[in-house]
C-alpha cells in the first residue's frame, strides 16, 4: 500500500537547541541555533548536485483587469525536492504567482513549466503534478471529512483509494474526524483538512500558501513536520509566508517577493552567512566608564549603564577579529564573567532589503 | 477525458440532494399536489374539458414544467455558485479537469436531479388525475432536453450571480410568470387574439405545448416548432458557455 508519509513519523529529523527560538530583546537578533549531528540536509552546505528544475518561471508577468500590475517579469526555477520559501510583504505578489503555477489564474504574459510542461497548454499534465492548499480556510461546511479528501482524489482524476484517504487522514491526526462535518471541527483541524486535501491525490509539488496564518504554535511545529516529512518522500514544497521563522525553520532556499519582482533567490544559510551580522555581547566583570582608546579599531560599543560590551562583524571575516579582540582585552585587564553570540536572523535580512526596494 | 473527475462532481452533487431531501424532493412534490387539489380536483372539476381532456389532465404537463424549470435552474445554479461563494472552487479551477468536464459534472447532477423530481411528480399526478401518454418517447425527450437546457441555463446563472440575491432573481421573479402565461394553466387560444400573439414570444410556452402534445396530442403551437425552440435555447447556452469558457469570465481572472 503506498502511503503518503512512509517516512519515520514524530521523529523529526531536526534536532535544535531547545533555546532556539528565545527572542532576546527588541533589537531583532536571536539566539542562533546549531543544527546538532550531520543529519539535517539544512546543515549541510554541500546541497546534492543541481537537478533539473521541476518548476520553472520565465519571464512572468500579470496584469488584473482593474490594470494592477501584480508581477513584473518574474524568473524563478524550483528544484525537484527542496522546501522553497518566498516572503513577502501582503500584496507582493506571492498569491498571485502560486495561483498561475496552480491554474487559478491565467496569466498576463511569461510561461510557466511543471515537469517540463507549459501550465497553460498541458493542463492535465502539470495540475496532476501539483496539490494546492489555500490561504484562506475555505471548506465545505456541510461535508464530512472523508467526504471532502475523497472528493479531491476523484477530481484530480485519480480513482477511488480508501486506503490512500485512511492514510493520509491518519498522518494528520484527523482520522478520528472523519465522519465529523467541516464546519464542526476548530480552525486548526480545519487547515489540516485542506493538506489533506491537497495530498489526497498523491501530488509530487505541494503549494503552500500561508500555511500557519492564524495557526497556534504547537500545530505550526506540527505542519513543520508533516512538511518535514513530504520533503523526505520526495515531494517539491513552495510555501509563501511572512512569518520569516517559518521560512528560517524549513527552507532550503528563500525567495524574496516585494512589488511584483523577486529581489532575491538564494540557499538559506548561504544567504545567512552573506547577509548576516554577527553581534558579540561580553558581561563585564566591573563596570566600565570609558572604552579603553587601545579598543578604538574594533567596532565596539559600550551599553549605557558600562556592565556590558558590544561587537558587531560580519559573518563572514569572524575568526580573526574575535581572537584579537580577547587578547587586547586580556591585555588591558578587562575581565568578562559572560559571553555571547547573535546572529542576525532572516528577519533582519528581511526587512533591510524590502526597505532597500522602497 | 478526466472521467473520474466527472463522476466524483456529479456524485457529489447528488450527494447533496439526498441531503437536503426534504427540501430538493419532497417540498416541489408537496406544492404541485396542492396545485392538483386546488386546481384539478376542486376548481377543475367545475371546468369543462379542454379539446376532451379533463382541466386537471391537462395542467400536468404545465405542472411537470414549471418544477422542472425552477428545480433545474435552481440547482444548476446553486451548483457551482456555492464553490464560489464559499471559495472552494479554487480546488476544481486547479484540477486537471477542462471547463466541458466541471460542466457535465455539475449539469448533469442538476438535470438529473430535475428528472427525478418531474417524474416522482408525473407519479403523483396520476394519483389525483387520469394521465395518458400518446408519446412516451417525444415525453422523454422533451424532459430530457428540457432539464439539459435550464441545467445550463441555471450554470450560467451561477457563475454570473455575484449574491444570492442575483441568484435568485431568475428562479423566483422570470420563471414563475412566463410559466403561469406560458399555458401551463390553459390554451392560448382561450386569450384574445393580442395576447394569443404576445404569447408567442414567451420560450415557455412551445415547452408547455410541445410536452402537452406528447401527451394528449393537443398543442398551441406544432410540436416540432416547439422541438426546434428547445434545441435553440439549448444551443444559446452552449454558445454563451463557450464564450464564459473562453474568456475565464468570473471564474479565472
Amino acid at each position: 500500500m503506498a502511503t503518503v508519509f512512509a517516512g519515520d513519523r514524530g521523529s523529526g529529523r531536526l534536532v535544535k537547541k531547545s533555546e532556539r527560538n528565545i527572542r532576546s530583546g527588541r533589537d531583532g537578533f536571536k539566539e542562533r541555533a546549531a543544527y546538532i549531528g550531520g543529519t539535517s540536509r539544512k546543515s549541510n552546505p554541500q546541497r546534492p548536485v543541481r537537478m533539473a528544475p521541476v518548476v520553472s518561471i520565465q519571464n512572468l508577468t500579470k496584469t488584473y483587469g482593474n490594470g494592477f500590475e501584480a508581477l513584473k517579469g518574474i524568473d524563478l526555477e524550483i528544484e525537484e525536492g527542496e522546501i522553497l520559501a518566498l516572503l513577502g510583504p501582503n500584496g507582493a505578489g506571492k498569491t498571485t504567482l502560486i495561483s498561475i503555477v496552480c491554474g487559478l489564474v491565467n496569466p498576463s504574459g511569461g510561461k510557466v513549466l511543471v515537469g517540463g510542461y507549459d501550465v497553460v497548454r498541458d493542463f492535465r499534465q502539470t495540475r496532476a503534478m501539483i496539490g494546492l492548499v489555500p490561504q484562506e480556510l475555505t471548506t465545505d461546511m456541510f461535508e464530512t471529512v472523508w467526504n471532502t479528501v475523497s472528493f479531491s482524489r476523484g477530481v484530480h482524476g485519480k480513482k477511488p483509494n480508501p486506503e490512500l484517504v485512511e492514510s493520509v487522514l491518519k498522518d494528520l491526526s484527523l482520522w478520528d474526524k472523519k465522519d465529523n462535518m467541516l464546519r464542526e471541527l476548530s480552525g486548526g483541524m480545519k487547515r489540516r483538512v485542506l493538506i489533506a486535501k491537497a495530498l489526497a491525490h498523491e501530488p509530487k509539488i505541494l503549494f503552500l500558501d500561508e500555511p500557519t496564518a492564524g495557526v497556534d504554535v504547537n500545530l505550526r511545529r506540527e505542519m513543520w513536520q508533516v512538511v518535514e516529512r513530504l520533503r523526505e518522500n520526495g515531494v517539491t514544497i513552495i510555501l509563501t509566508t511572512h512569518y520569516i521563522e517559518e521560512a528560517e525553520e524549513i527552507a532550503d532556499r528563500v525567495g524574496v517577493i516585494n512589488g511584483g519582482k523577486l529581489l532575491l533567490i538564494e540557499e538559506k544559510t548561504a544567504l545567512m552567512k552573506k547577509l548576516g551580522r554577527k553581534q558579540l555581547r561580553l558581561e563585564l566583570a566591573e563596570p566600565l566608564k570609558n572604552l579603553p582608546v587601545s579598543l578604538s579599531p574594533y567596532n565596539l560599543t559600550l551599553s549605557e549603564d558600562g556592565a556590558a560590551l558590544l561587537h558587531e562583524y560580519q559573518g563572514e571575516e569572524g575568526d580573526g577579529s574575535i581572537a584579537s579582540l580577547l587578547s587586547m582585552l586580556q591585555a588591558e585587564n578587562i575581565h568578562f564573567r559572560d559571553l555571547s553570540t547573535r546572529q542576525s536572523s532572516l528577519e533582519d535580512i528581511f526587512v533591510a532589503l524590502v526597505g532597500e526596494q522602497a | 477525458m478526466n472521467v473520474e473527475a466527472i463522476k466524483s462532481i456529479y456524485f457529489f452533487e447528488m450527494a447533496r440532494m439526498r441531503r437536503t431531501l426534504l427540501q430538493s424532493v419532497i417540498s416541489p412534490v408537496i406544492t404541485t399536489s396542492l396545485y392538483f387539489i386546488v386546481f384539478g380536483t376542486a376548481i377543475g372539476s367545475r371546468m369543462q374539458a379542454i379539446e376532451g381532456v379533463s382541466y386537471g389532465s391537462f395542467i400536468t404537463p404545465g405542472l411537470i414544467m414549471l418544477t422542472l424549470l425552477t428545480q433545474c435552474i435552481g440547482n444548476g445554479s446553486i451548483g457551482i455558485y456555492f464553490p464560489k461563494f464559499t471559495g472552494t472552487i479554487y480546488e476544481i479551477l486547479s484540477a486537471p479537469v477542462a471547463m466541458t468536464e466541471i460542466l457535465i459534472g455539475y449539469v448533469g447532477a442538476a438535470a438529473s436531479k430535475g428528472l427525478i423530481i418531474g417524474l416522482i411528480i408525473l407519479a403523483t399526478a396520476s394519483f389525483f388525475v387520469d394521465i395518458s401518454i400518446a408519446h412516451p418517447f417525444v415525453m422523454l425527450t422533451f424532459l430530457v432536453l428540457t432539464a439539459v437546457t435550464f441545467s445550463l441555463f441555471g450554470f450560467i446563472i451561477g457563475i454570473w450571480a455575484k449574491n444570492f440575491e442575483q441568484l435568485n432573481i431568475v428562479p423566483m421573479l422570470v420563471v414563475p410568470p412566463l410559466t403561469f402565461l406560458g399555458g401551463s394553466f390553459y390554451s392560448i387560444d382561450m386569450l384574445p387574439p393580442f395576447w394569443q400573439a404576445v404569447s408567442h414570444f414567451n420560450p415557455v410556452l412551445y415547452l408547455v405545448s410541445g410536452f402537452r402534445w406528447s401527451f394528449y396530442e393537443i398543442a398551441d403551437v406544432n410540436p416540432l416548432l416547439s422541438l426546434g425552440m428547445v434545441g435553440l435555447f439549448l444551443a444559446i447556452c452552449l454558445s454563451i458557455l463557450g464564450w464564459i469558457f473562453h474568456t475565464g469570465y468570473r471564474l479565472r481572472s
